[in-house]
């Protein structure tokens, strides 16, 4: 919502500084986005009438413009814009003006031609949104004029206000200054219109029937006699302007004037095409069908509003959009204008349905002022009176259901409890009564009457607001509570700063990838293609949910390769969003690790992992290992801990890797911290250790590819017993010594006793139980 | 007497400062000490001697063999020093040469953000909660004072997901859903932040993604006020910005809170920046959950995450951060 200063003074004698006023508004929720200072540094600018256009030899987008900018001479400028044609009359800001926003106008050469000034549009000079086109100004105008002259232009102020939706009071210029005066302790008042009645009354001439009572709270109609469209005077068009409403004509300005200026959306009929003179307000019939002001025929619902004439055929959808069939034109004498209460649902899913939404259905949505209609049409009339038009006698006026207001009982305490404040009774009175609220004592308390214009307000709570508001934020004492509570971190929490400050040791990177995948990206992971999708997503891109974190950090490293930025160790730690097994309210949601290291083969994935465990101190885990799909076949294990599945580890599958166009091994680890961190995991009593001596011995065994490690491993913790207290694979060789398909696995052992040392017969023993347990139970011999 | 002891020990202090390293001057040794040596050869034949004379001879063999013992020991200390400065000076790196780079990993800026902004408030007595990112219509709205249809719904851009009924599961719009479980789920007194990453359906420029990260907090306990939600966020601008940062609190509008308001900091060159969005928890939000609004206060507020780790790194492109470009992760 946009006000311009000297509007706002129509209303209530505001004082202070440009910026200072808006501080105040900010201050009362109406924050303001932009303060401009209109009128201001337009001194130099001339109207000119356009003599001659050609394009210019050697730009496409500037063409040479010559003008008259009063001495009939011919001054060539150079200009981007296209829409003028000879005989216009423009803005000239001629050599040496500095336009609003600092520029000094010189002249200069563009390409090889001169440019002596330069046309504004209608942006340049504060006189509406449009950047685009040069102002065209009206014929009536002498080249050689002041722009400000010409046109009124006097110095302003406007400020453009982010209005919250629980404000529609605000979007209106009335009231802002309501707000403001307030704020100011200045009197503040609508003023009552100028206007006389005369002619027939309307009563005889139109008539109304609300047929849906949900649908519309208020129908007014008044009868205007003796209208014209013409244009409107000058100063109507200036503000119309500065608020970013193009002017058009005499009557749709009057009707966006008192829209702006109280808030009320209205709409003329021409009386003459109304058939009956009788307005009907009913829902629509499902397809029924009416072809609205911009030549669009409509195709309407159950849920949309219309008002139909005599004939019951309908001539607007109610708080949209007027019908054709009953537009003003020239021949227009007689208009019927309504100002009507709508539901606000019922606007809100039109306009929504319709791709309609409009100022007018903004206002509507939010809830207007039900009882300013008679002012607005008033003021509507004294707008168009100079033109000729008079008013009829009569309000035809008809009553819906309109919201309830009921009388709020406002505890005193209360207000204090919420606040913070220490506020009296008759202060908040006071507060609450500048705004409008009626405020009576009641005991302690009050009992507050909420104004007409403030729907939003219909709690205790709200009125606290308001008391808050106007009072004032920065003036509410600022304390901090003291948390009876000890502030920490679940061990769920820690343990995930664990795992991350972990990898980042490892010299990991962080990715976090959006969660959205295309379709088919699961599918090309391997992974099963039931991810969740999206109902609504802003591109087929992003239209599934991920089911694993696979895509994304593979998408990550074709992003990275694709910049010569290769061999990178990432992870990632984030939900992953699955089917469920069984019927619940809501997917699987779990959070995942998952580590992918570019150019590395599957053992430097199990090496993260390993740290990983001893991070954590998850100890009771296994590798085992599993075809996955979209892990490679034969390089994967899955890792169970304490018995349960947690994760995988090895590399990716080359024919995904080929799929995401990643042009190197990948070596893999993706982990369930939900799962893992659920199981045994974390400090263990302390044991002691030996003060007795240890000895060491090494063993290799020969065994085949099948033979898994991990099972060596196993078998000499079984058999060594207690007595180990170390076992360390230190050296796999593959080679001539050893036939094909086999590897020598060299362990050493650390065995010690804690209450003993350790006799030569006792090693010699157990070196040759452990041996004898390998070779006994796996397909393993013992290197001499 | 075949030996002059004196002249036998200059020679002999000759000998040792003769001696060129330590090889050497065990030769020395074993000569000037050694069981062949002159003074070993004088000492044999003490015994030889008159008592008188070989009191005095003894004497003086024993201070001239002590002597050349400290010659020796001299020399051989200062011999070490020199041969192990020798071996050292062999051993001499270029420490240069081993400075490449090596790194640790780098946890993501928005990471690092996330856990200085807990870590503030567990400082000041608050506990961390998170909840689902795919939640359900109530958490995300019913419960937050939003009914169907209402037109603050349309204030936020929802993605919603194919689960359940039509309209009835999406990625939550805001972390407030948490509140909501953890009031639900929790007696008061309540201090809590949420963390957490939500979707909103933005296309995405500088300063929009569809995913990003907000921070909420919530406060429920006895006798909380809106002073109490001011000076808590101007504790906070202080801890997390720095003393010569200022705040402010402006009206605003949410369906979940009311009084509302928008958390502004000042900046030191004086120019305000919104930061967040806060209030006291609406009456039928708390009803809601099953407190009593006649007992329970409370106050509940949230930032952009993602912002607050812009700033403070100075990037000026929210899409950086999910972009995981290398050279952008290895910054921070």
């Amino acid at each position: 919502m946009r006000v311009l200063l000297s509007w706002l003074r129509d209303f209530a004698p505001v004082e202070g500084d440009p910026a200072r006023i808006g501080d105040q508004l900010s201050d009362l929720g109406l924050a303001v986005e932009q303060i401009s200072m209109l009128g201001e540094g337009l001194d130099g600018i001339v109207v000119a009438r356009v003599l001659d256009l050609r394009p210019h030899p050697d730009a496409d987008r500037i063409q040479l413009v010559d003008v008259d900018a009063g001495d009939g001479e011919a001054l060539q400028v150079c200009c981007g814009a296209f829409n003028m044609s000879v005989g216009d009359l423009v803005p000239l800001a001629t050599l040496g003006t500095v336009m609003p926003g600092g520029m000094e106008i010189a002249r200069r050469k563009l390409r090889g031609e001169w440019s002596n000034g330069m046309l504004c549009s209608p942006t340049e000079i504060g006189m509406g949104d449009d950047a685009e086109g040069i102002l065209l100004l009206d014929g009536g105008l002498s080249p050689g004029a002041s722009l400000t002259e010409a046109l009124d232009l006097r110095p302003d102020v406007l400020y453009d206000l982010e209005v919250n939706p629980n404000r529609p009071d605000a979007m209106s210029v009335a009231g802002v200054a309501r707000d403001l005066a307030a704020r100011q302790g200045v009197p503040f008042a609508l003023p009552e219109p100028d206007v006389a009645e005369s002619g027939d009354g309307a009563a005889g001439r139109v008539s109304v029937a609300i047929l849906d009572p949900d649908l519309c709270g208020r129908f007014g109609l008044r009868v205007l006699d003796g209208v014209s469209v013409g244009t409107s005077p000058r100063w109507l068009a200036n503000r119309l302007n500065a608020l970013g409403q193009r002017p058009i004509n005499s009557v749709v300005d009057a009707s966006n004037y008192v829209m702006l200026e109280l808030g009320q959306p209205n709409h003329t009929y021409d009386l003459g095409r109304v058939a009956g003179g009788a307005f009907r307000i009913r829902r629509a019939v499902e397809g029924e069908t009416i072809e609205t002001l911009d030549g669009v025929e409509r195709t309407l619902t159950a849920a949309d509003g219309v008002i139909a004439d005599g004939d019951d055929v309908a001539i607007g959808i109610a708080g949209i959009m007027g019908g054709a069939n009953t537009e003003i034109d020239a021949g227009t004498t007689s208009v019927a204008l309504e100002m009507a209460w709508w539901d606000p649902m019922t606007i809100a899913t039109s306009a929504r349905r319709l791709g309609l939404r409009s100022e007018a259905s903004a206002r509507f949505e939010r809830g207007c002022d039900p009882e300013v209609v008679e002012l607005a049409m008033r003021r509507f009339a004294e707008l168009l009176t100079p033109t000729g038009a008079t008013l009829a006698p009569d309000l035809v006026d008809a009553r819906g259901n309109l919201p309830a207001r009921e009388t709020i009982r406002l505890r005193t305490d209360r207000v204090n409890a919420i606040l913070g404040t220490d506020l009296d009774r008759d202060r908040i009175a006071e507060v609450l009564k500048s705004i409008e609220f009626g405020a009576e004592p009641a005991g302690e308390d009050l009992d507050v009457d909420i104004p007409s214009f403030r729907p939003d307000s219909s709690t205790e709570i709200d009125v606290i607001e308001e008391v808050a508001r106007v009072h004032g934020y920065g003036r509410i004492e600022r304390t901090v509570p003291r948390s009876t509570l000890t502030g920490h971190l679940t061990p769920y929490q820690v343990d995930r700063r664990t795992v991350r400050s972990t990898m980042a040791g490892l010299g990991l990177d962080e990715v976090m990838p959006v969660p959205f995948l295309a379709p088919g990206d699961l599918e090309a992971a391997g992974l099963a293609s039931d991810g969740i999708a999206v109902t609504n997503p802003l591109v087929a891109e992003e239209s599934v949910m991920r089911a694993s974190l696979r895509p994304g950090i593979l998408k990550t490293l074709a992003y990275n390769a694709s910049h010569r930025l290769t061999g990178l160790g990432l992870f990632e730690v984030g939900h992953v969003y699955r089917q469920p097994a069984s019927e619940q309210p809501l997917p699987d949601e779990r959070e995942h690790l998952a580590v992918a290291l570019a150019g590395h083969e599957a053992g430097d994935a199990v090496a993260v992992w390993s740290a990983l465990a001893d991070a954590l101190a998850a100890r009771d885990y296994s590798l085992v290992a599993e075809a996955v799909p979209g892990l490679h076949p034969s390089r994967t294990a899955r890792i169970d801990v304490a018995g349960t599945l947690v994760g995988h580890v090895g590399e990716v599958d080359p024919g995904v890797l080929e799929a995401y166009e990643v042009g190197e091994r990948v070596a893999w680890l993706e982990v369930d911290l939900d799962t893992l961190l659920a199981l045994p995991h974390g400090d263990k009593p302390y044991a002691g250790f030996s003060r007795y001596p240890s000895s060491d011995i090494d063993l290799a065994f020969e065994v085949d590819e099948g033979t898994p490690a991990d099972a060596v491993r196993h078998c000499l913790r079984e058999s060594a017993g207690d007595l180990l207290v170390d076992l360390s694979l230190f050296d796999v060789y593959r080679g001539d010594a050893v036939g094909e398909g086999r590897r020598s696995l060299a362990f050493a052992l650390r065995l010690q006793a804690s209450d003993r040392t350790l006799t030569d017969a006792e090693v010699a023993e157990l070196r040759q139980r452990c041996i004898d347990a390998v070779q006994g139970s796996l397909p393993a011999t013992l290197r001499g | 007497m075949d030996l002059d002891l004196d002249a036998h020990l200059t020679t002999a202090e000759a000998a040792v400062a003769d001696a060129v390293d330590l090889d050497a001057l065990a030769i020395v040794d074993t000569e000037l000490l050694g069981r062949k040596s002159a003074l070993a050869t004088v000492r044999s034949r003490l015994g030889d001697m008159d008592p008188d004379d070989r009191k005095v001879v003894g004497r003086r063999v024993n201070e001239v063999r002590t002597e050349v013992e400290r010659l020796i020991s001299e020399r051989r200390a200062e011999l070490a020093v020199g041969a192990r400065a020798e071996v050292l000076e062999a051993e001499r790196l270029d420490l240069t040469e081993f400075d490449r780079g090596r790194r640790l990993g780098h946890r993501h800026v928005v990471t690092q953000t996330w856990e200085r902004l807990e870590d503030l408030f567990v400082g000041m007595g608050y506990t961390v909660a998170e909840g689902p990112e795919i939640e359900d219509e109530w958490h995300n709205f019913g419960a937050l004072n939003f009914p169907l249809g209402h037109p603050a719904r349309d204030m936020y851009d929802t993605l919603y997901v194919e689960y359940g009924e039509p309209q009835s599961t999406l990625l939550r719009t805001h972390t407030s859903p948490v509140q909501i479980r953890v009031m639900e789920e929790q007696e008061p007194p309540i201090y809590s932040i949420m963390p957490g990453r939500v979707f909103r359906s933005d296309t995405a420029d500088a300063t929009h993604m569809p995913v990003f990260h907000q921070i909420e907090g919530l406060v429920v306990d006895r006798g909380i006020t809106f002073g109490d939600l001011a000076g808590t966020l101007d504790a906070f601008t202080t801890a997390y910005f720095g003393s010569e940062f200022t705040s402010r609190l402006r009206p605003s509008y949410f369906p979940f809170t009311e009084p509302s308001a928008e958390f502004d900091i000042r900046r030191p060159d004086g120019s305000w920046l919104e930061l967040a969005g806060c209030g006291m928890v609406h009456p039928e939000v708390l009803r809601s959950c099953g407190l009593d609004p006649e007992d329970w206060s409370g106050f509940a507020f949230g930032f952009g995450l993602d912002r607050l780790a812009l700033m403070r790194h100075g990037i000026d492109d929210l899409r950086e951060l999910f972009r995981n470009d290398h050279r952008f992760l290895g910054q921070f």
